[in-house]
């Protein structure tokens, strides 16, 4: 079974600017209330990939565990102009630690 | 344990020890597939984290050549080059059974609107460094959708590791002892009551002996 899908990115107009050139559909959001709202209405339009800088997504982590056991869309949150928060990072911990109960990757 | 409420009967006995077997068949194999799916899980867990590393350095890189770019170029000029994308990208989301579970396949065509270069705009009123910056871009895109589909993969194999720990859990340290503790005490009043027959049997052949005994007696 495939179909046919898009991709979207979701962040603050200097970090997303660029994807628009290599064709995601941009969603530029000054608050993040905004970009959660966003995400609820992409999820309905079949959206397979939902990027996310980290610095839109850092008040609102909870719509990650929202959709987090759906097979769609991906939520993958990115580095922002601003540099990386290390968001990206915790999330990958964290499904290791659901899984295994501990933290045995990340140790450091 | 808690002992199940069940009538302490042969019928009953052979009814929990099938139950018992399935049990300890299931844990097996429940077991079994915590294991392997541990195992995926961990080597793919493994390879997001380098990716993902790998990416958000590359994505870093982008956002400077964009900021180099902005900064030669008014930004109403930037967004306006960027206003039309040329490029379209169309994300193919198939499925595939990893352990089970069903994951998301991405596969993406880039159809470009026109022939020759990727670039929306034209070059006249741009810099070249906003061309360098969306060909970066546009490299890291394969990257960037691998890592989309890796963290998803990893996300529901860790939920479902979760949801099989638990059921191995559940028969192990639930289910499996009860089973037993009942099996037990159901055999243990079956054979008392078997004991209790005898001794009145014997008891009874006494007290006929005893009586025989008399009446020959008199």
């Amino acid at each position: 079974m495939s179909m046919r899908s898009k991709i979207a990115v979701i962040g603050e107009k200097e970090s997303v600017l660029g994807f628009k050139a290599v064709g995601f559909d941009v969603h530029e959001v000054t608050d993040p209330r905004e970009a959660e709202d966003i995400i609820d209405r992409l999820y309905t339009q079949n959206y397979g990939i939902i990027f996310i800088t980290e610095q839109t997504l850092a008040p609102i982590a909870s719509v990650l565990d929202k959709y987090k056991d759906r097979e769609l869309p991906a939520i993958i949150p990115i580095p922002g102009r601003q540099g990386t928060m290390g968001l990206g990072m915790s999330n990958v911990k964290k499904s290791v630690e659901r899984a295994v109960g501990a933290d045995i990757l990340f140790k450091d | 344990m808690a002992i199940l409420q069940v009538n302490p009967t042969r019928m009953e006995l052979s009814r929990l020890k099938t139950r018992l077997k399935t049990s300890t068949r299931g844990h097996k194999l429940l077991k079994d597939k915590r294991d392997d799916l541990m195992k995926k899980f961990l080597e793919l867990v493994r390879r997001n984290k380098e990716l993902r590393e790998e990416v958000e350095k590359k994505i870093m890189g982008v956002y400077d050549g964009f900021a180099i770019a902005s900064a030669v170029m008014s930004p109403e000029m930037l967004e306006e080059a960027l206003m039309l994308p040329k490029e379209q990208v169309e994300l193919e989301v198939g499925s595939a059974n990893m352990m089970s579970v069903d994951v998301p396949v991405f596969k993406f065509t880039q159809s470009a609107g026109g022939e020759g270069d990727i670039y929306p705009y034209g070059l006249v009123s741009t810099s070249g460094e906003l061309d360098d910056s969306v060909a970066a871009l546009k490299e890291v895109l394969p990257a960037l959708l691998e890592l989309a589909q890796m963290e998803k993969s990893a996300q529901l194999l860790a939920e479902e590791i979760e949801k099989t720990r638990r059921r191995v859990n559940a028969l192990e340290y639930v289910q499996i002892p009860s089973l037993q503790e009942t099996i037990k005490s159901i055999t243990m009043k079956l054979d008392e009551n078997e004991r209790g027959n005898l001794a009145r049997l014997m008891k009874i052949k006494d007290m006929m002996v005893a009586q025989q005994r008399q009446a020959h007696g008199q």
